[in-house]
């Protein structure tokens, strides 16, 4: 029982640093200047309460008790610690020039735009450039979604040492490279800001499609991706980009229930049963594009992403889907933000608004390119487009070459189960 | 997960429910907008109070309408939040930041996910 009842407070606790810790982390490293030493602070903090919380409750406003405490270990560490000298220099002086920058703002209106910027940040140092794809992605997790090492370990399956040694490189790099804790100049706001919201948006997809393995699944990383982005939102409401990321965030989580059968077999789009499709997420994704497309100037890469998702989103089936739009928007992505991927779908459109052959022609020209070689889907896009034309044999091989290049072994499956329906429509050839 | 918050308040069915006191309506929004900013609120609705809605009573396949107010209702739901979290815990924290007057009560309750059911049951919502 007594166990029990320790687990249970300890639970509420890590509750409590969930909802605190970014916050909490974003302000201390404005005063120290250092997201590593910021996020140590916070963890001693932590440590404190675990202690503390048991006996006396967790207090009415946790959130400020864990950041005087965390201010005071600043300061204890600050005094003993000589390796921290440059930095305590630089504070002591930071705290001369702002007359005791320790204390607590009184204007409620002021400390909550200090408390945005400083999370805003936050999300730009643990998504710097100068940091790997996967350093920031394990940083991010870590610092602004809260997440132990474990938890991001078991998400990305790699082992617990991996993603501790990540982090703790990422941080040392941030330190050496000293990174100056302030938003980005206007000049480099769009290149910062897209390397923020890949950051997102590759935790969003680690959640939408495992990589490798069994899994198909994640949920929580999409929830946790979407979290992020709608922080983000708030914080930076005018970045079209952003609002397009939610957008096509939300819209794409609409469909987790459908996307799986019930083998836990992935279903395509065009098959899903939409009725599965989460009404609530497809609303919230129409809202957020609506707010980019209102902010005028030309649509991003995401918010064009997030049109092409919409567009899925209110057609009542795959056949009454506006195809000629959904062109359009592929021809604009390809335009803008060009990729053999991008092609491919974009053959997928023009061939289901002008027909197979159309589409066809458009993937031949791209089948020369050698990114696409060992890319799964270009056969087996192929091999649809083919069976569409009554060309089941050839559709079948590409089938079997789709089945041989992907990793997934549910996708694969799902290949060959198709290849063999078509081997038995080219047995039985139906009158035209 | 997905957790509902049902707000239930800590006044009379019959009375008026529109709110007059701009204050605690000032309080509730900072709240909501609390919740926006921190990417957890899914949506959320205030309702009208039951005396002007209705009841229905199943029993052998029919239902009884009964219009309000209802003479021993005691405990109405007067509106939901809908929030997303990891744990119970990360839910009932969010609640207990709500500024509800003394005598409100909001329940805590987790959203069934299709993952929550039995294959037999998935496959039957499937059709």
């Amino acid at each position: 029982m007594q166990a029990g009842a320790a687990t249970q407070e300890h639970r509420a606790i890590e509750a409590v640093w969930r909802i605190e810790s970014a916050t909490l982390i974003a302000g201390l490293a404005r005063i120290v200047r250092d997201v590593g030493l910021a996020e140590e602070l916070a963890q001693d903090a932590l440590v404190v309460a675990l202690e503390r919380w048991p006996q006396s409750g967790v207090p009415d406003n946790p959130g400020a008790w864990l950041m005087t405490t965390a201010k005071h270990r600043a300061i204890d560490l600050l005094r003993r610690n000589s390796t921290l000298q440059r930095k305590h220099q630089e504070l002591a002086r930071e705290l001369e020039l702002h007359g005791g920058a320790l204390e607590e703002p009184q204007l409620e209106g002021s400390i909550e735009e200090e408390v945005g910027d400083d999370l805003l940040c936050l999300m730009f140092m643990c998504c710097h450039p100068v940091l790997s794809a996967e350093a920031r992605v394990a940083l991010t997790l870590r610092v602004l979604g809260g997440l132990t090492t474990g938890e991001i370990a078991r998400a990305f399956m790699v082992s617990e040492t991996t993603v501790a040694q990540r982090i703790v490189r990422a941080k040392r790099t941030l330190t050496e490279t000293r990174v100056p804790f302030e938003l980005p100049h206007k000049q480099e706001l769009s290149a910062r800001l897209a390397s923020v919201l890949e950051v997102v948006y590759l935790i969003f997809n680690e959640g939408y499609t495992a990589s490798a393995g069994e899994q198909w699944l994640r949920a929580d990383l999409c929830e946790e991706a979407l979290r992020l982005g709608r922080i983000l939102a708030e914080l930076a409401a005018q970045e079209s980009e952003v609002l397009g990321l939610v957008a096509l965030m939300e819209i794409q989580a609409s469909r987790l229930n459908a996307r799986v059968g019930p083998e836990g077999e992935p279903v395509l789009l065009a098959d899903q049963d939409r009725s599965r499709w989460d009404r609530l997420l497809v609303r919230r994704g129409l809202a957020a594009l609506e707010r980019a497309e209102r902010l005028g100037g030309t649509l991003g890469p995401y918010a064009l992403q997030a049109a092409i998702a919409a567009c899925h989103a209110r057609a009542s089936s795959a056949e009454n889907t506006d195809w000629m739009r959904m062109a359009a928007l592929y021809e604009a992505l390809a335009q803008i933000a060009p990729s053999p991927v991008v092609e491919l779908n974009r053959a997928v459109a023009v061939a289901s608004a002008f027909g197979p052959a159309a589409g066809l022609e458009l993937l031949d020209a791209l089948g020369e390119q050698p990114t696409l070689r060992s890319y799964h889907l270009l056969p087996s896009v192929r091999g649809d487009l083919l069976a569409r034309l009554g060309r089941f044999e050839e559709a079948q091989a590409e089938l079997a070459r789709a089945a041989e290049l992907t990793n997934n072994t549910q996708e694969r499956r799902l290949l060959v189960a198709r290849a063999r329906a078509w081997a038995w429509e080219a047995g039985h050839p139906r009158r035209a | 997960m997905r957790f509902m918050m049902i707000m239930i308040p800590n006044v009379p069915d019959e009375a008026d429910w529109t709110p007059r006191d701009p204050e605690p309506v000032a309080a509730m929004s900072r709240y909501n907008e609390e919740l926006t900013k921190a990417g957890v609120l899914l949506a959320l609705d205030g309702l009208h109070p039951g005396a002007k809605g209705a009841r229905l009573a199943f029993s052998g396949g029919r239902a009884t309408v009964t219009d309000g107010p209802f003479a021993e209702a005691k405990e109405m739901i007067g509106g939901y939040w809908l929030i997303q979290a990891k744990s119970k815990e990360e839910a009932v924290e969010w609640a207990s930041r709500c500024p509800a007057a003394d005598g409100d009560v909001i329940e805590v309750r987790q959203v069934f996910e299709m993952s929550d059911f039995p294959p037999e049951v998935q496959a039957a919502v499937a059709q």
